[in-house]
């Protein structure tokens, strides 16, 4: 009797609930479908303006009569291009000249970011040393190059190369066939020949041995714990295999030396002031970041587990390698992989001392002749965003390579 | 995601003004006060700052003009400072009513990008300048050479034409303003700069030693530098156009700053009262005042007087007139008539 009537009271609620006819302010009331209709109206709204946005634009160019359309990437450039890394003349057309740039700017962000990775990671660790002036001096490093704009030390570096080492005629040469220039700095490049196939062998058979054998070491220090020599064995594997092959085909390899002819120097490799400036830059820049990011993930690694590693007899250099940055890698790529990203947008600064960048070629000079600076912007946008997507994509997986996995 | 929408809304509030704001220029220049026009960024003779910190030249004397021929004196002037990347961009976005830049007219720019230029105010041709002590007295003498370029300009297209006609190679340093490149000129890092004649004498006249420089003889290119405005709306590029062509004819004419006064009260030749207001009702058929072409010459004097005070032989620039001048002095300077 008891346990009765809260049943009935309960089933008449119901009844009368049912009776009525479905009310939309339930609806509200759920918190749930709230929640969905007030994000459903902020998408259309969303959706709405930048429909808007996008209508009025076609619109107003549509006023003014201005043609849209990607056409004119086919039609000839006009323009020449100083650093190149593919064919390229002023018959070339935007598109190809738009490849140009890319290949550029991949070149400065690629490099780059293999330079701040090993600055930033020598650096962070030397700051957390105990020899004090070091430390001081990595201090003195990141914080005079992270709170410095980045223009201003691609302007500067700029600056002193050109200003300050001499010019081509006068050209400083360090060693035989290298010089330095406020035009660059000069190399001799090799020139492999038919006959050098053996070296391309030897090379090839060199990386597939190192790849094994650092395998195999691993395999060998997981069941026995010895420890196998694989840094020295790989680099004298790397280089004297090729040397060999080197010495025992016939004249496989010429070089191109660089040679004053007229106003400048012709043949060699050249590393323009320019992409010197905008790498060199942007790699102590981003590097004084890592730093700081490679500091903070050896902090964040428990004291414990050094001195239960020195406490086992670990030397310290190994216990660094093998126990501490390990650990530390989980906290680090994460914000490392927003470093890498930062140096390729970062790159785009390149018009300041004129490297032809993606942005300085496609983005500038062929929107500038052409005036099609929607055509232009959509492309680079797209250039950038794919990239650093792709970027993002492949440190994630890195990321999660070495995140803990939990048995 | 605050500071996305805020960008956007900000973004297409712009794009709505920029749809309201259809209504003439004449109109808009009117309300605002000003004439806002687009000048150099720095380029001695033309667009340059005095010791005043006033914009001088021959490029902001023409907009001078054009504000004078409409409020009545040369004060009714603001200036938009641009490179040559940006200025096309500005004038077609409404940012400024007027472009003043030592721009050259091309068919494109014309067509394609949808601008009027309203006529020539200096015929000029590219250039080459090069330091003496490289021994070089001839452009045909280049290949190899690296060269100063300023990028998104036509110098940089016509620099391209000639070194692959000639079939010569060069290094083109492609450079951002016209202060970047002498500077890296200076420093070497070019063995020659290149832009237009009247351009290259401006620089040179600005160095240290300008004995120690020397301008190519051959001019590569045609050059003709002049105002422009956007397409679709006549009655301001005739304003702009018959500025232009007031200096020139007032020039022809013999009126200038010291004189117009005088001739304004009335002479023997019809065309020049006609030009002065004295006949006819001319200003009115502009939207402009009777006497607006008085108020021009007052406040810049005619085109000599213009060229003389900041690019001709006395000044350091020392451009001499060449084909600039009238066409009565063997130039091909040449208005047409006002009737």
């Amino acid at each position: 009797m008891h346990l009765g009537a809260p049943q009935q009271m309960s089933k008449t609620a119901t009844t009368e609930r049912s009776d009525q006819a479905f009310r939309i302010s339930d609806v509200w009331a759920n918190k749930r479908s709230r929640s969905l209709i007030i994000q459903i109206i902020a998408v259309i709204l969303l959706l709405t303006f930048i429909a808007w946005i996008v209508d009025n634009t076609i619109q107003n160019l549509s006023n003014l009569g201005v043609e849209t359309g990607y056409g004119f990437l086919w039609d000839p450039a006009n323009y020449d291009i100083n650093q190149r890394l593919i064919d390229y003349t002023s018959r070339s057309p935007h598109a190809r000249a738009a490849l140009v740039g890319f290949l550029n700017t991949a070149l400065v962000a690629v490099l780059g970011i293999v330079f701040a990775t090993m600055i930033g990671f020598t650096a962070g660790v030397l700051r957390l040393s105990k020899n004090w002036l070091v430390a001081k001096l990595m201090t003195v490093y990141i914080e005079f190059t992270r709170n410095v704009p980045v223009l201003l030390h691609i302007l500067l570096c700029y600056g002193i190369v050109v200003n300050s080492l001499p010019h081509p005629r006068v050209a400083a040469e360090p060693m035989s066939g290298f010089f330095l220039s406020n035009r660059g700095f000069y190399l001799p490049r090799p020139i492999f020949e038919d006959g050098s196939w053996p070296i391309a062998i030897a090379i090839l058979v060199a990386l597939v041995f190192v790849i094994w054998f650092a395998v195999h070491a691993k395999r060998v220090q997981n069941k026995t714990g010895v420890i196998y020599p694989v840094l020295p064995v790989s680099l004298v594997v790397i280089i004297v295999l090729p040397l060999l092959a080197y010495f025992f085909s016939e004249n496989p390899v010429t070089v191109d030396w660089p040679e004053l002819k007229g106003f400048n120097f012709v043949g060699g490799v050249a590393i323009k002031p320019e992409f010197f400036a905008l790498w060199f830059a942007l790699s102590i820049y981003t590097g004084a970041f890592i730093a700081e990011i490679v500091r903070g993930g050896i902090l964040a690694v428990s004291h414990g587990q050094t001195e239960a590693s020195y406490a086992l007899g670990i030397k310290p250099s190994w216990t660094t390698r093998l126990i501490v940055l390990p650990q530390a890698m989980r906290v680090i790529l994460p914000p490392l992989i927003n470093q890498f990203l930062n140096l390729t947008k970062n790159s785009s600064l390149a018009i300041a001392v004129g490297y032809m960048d993606v942005t300085a070629t496609i983005g500038r000079i062929s929107l500038n002749q052409t005036g099609r600076a929607l055509e232009c912007m959509s492309i680079l946008l797209s250039i950038y965003l794919a990239v650093s997507l792709l970027i993002s994509a492949l440190m994630n997986w890195c990321n999660r390579r070495i995140s803990l996995v939990e048995h | 995601m605050n500071r996305f929408l805020l960008n956007i809304a900000t973004g297409s509030v712009l794009i709505g003004l920029g749809t309201l704001a259809q209504a003439a220029t004449l109109d808009d220049v009117k309300s605002k006060g000003h004439v806002q026009c687009g000048i150099n960024t720095g380029l001695p003779g033309f667009a340059y700052k005095d010791n005043a910190g006033e914009w001088q030249g021959f490029d902001v004397d023409f907009c001078k003009a054009v504000g004078a021929a409409i409020f009545g004196n040369a004060g009714g002037v603001k200036y938009t400072n641009l490179t040559g990347a940006t200025r096309f961009e500005a004038l077609k976005s409404r940012e400024i009513d007027l472009l003043s830049r030592n721009t050259t007219w091309t068919y494109s720019r014309d067509v394609d990008l949808k601008l009027t230029f309203v006529g020539v105010n200096y015929y000029d041709g590219q250039g080459f300048i090069a330091k003496k002590e490289l021994g070089v007295s001839s452009a045909s003498e280049l290949n190899g050479a690296s060269v100063c370029i300023q990028t998104g300009t036509t110098t940089e297209l016509n620099l391209a034409d000639f070194f692959r006609v000639n079939k010569m190679d060069y290094e083109p340093v492609p450079i951002e303003n016209n202060e970047e490149a002498r500077s890296n000129y200076l420093a070497g890092r070019c063995d020659v700069y290149t832009t237009d004649a009247s351009g290259l004498a401006a620089s040179r006249a600005s160095f240290k030693n300008p004995d120690e420089h020397i301008v190519l003889p051959e001019i590569i290119s045609k050059e003709p530098l002049g105002p422009l405005v956007r397409h679709g709306d006549d009655e301001w590029g005739d304003i702009v156009r018959w500025t232009l062509n007031a200096l020139i004819l007032a020039e022809e004419y013999g009126v200038d700053s010291s004189n117009v006064e005088a001739l304004a009260s009335g002479t023997d030749n019809p065309e020049i009262n006609r030009m002065l207001g004295n006949e006819g009702e001319y200003g009115a058929m502009l939207g402009l005042d009777r006497d607006w072409v008085v108020n021009v010459i007052k406040a810049t004097g005619n085109y000599s007087e213009i060229f003389d005070r900041n690019i001709g032989p006395d000044t350091p620039i020392g451009l001499s007139r060449g084909q600039n001048a009238s066409y009565k002095d063997g130039g091909i300077l040449y208005a047409p008539p006002f009737r």
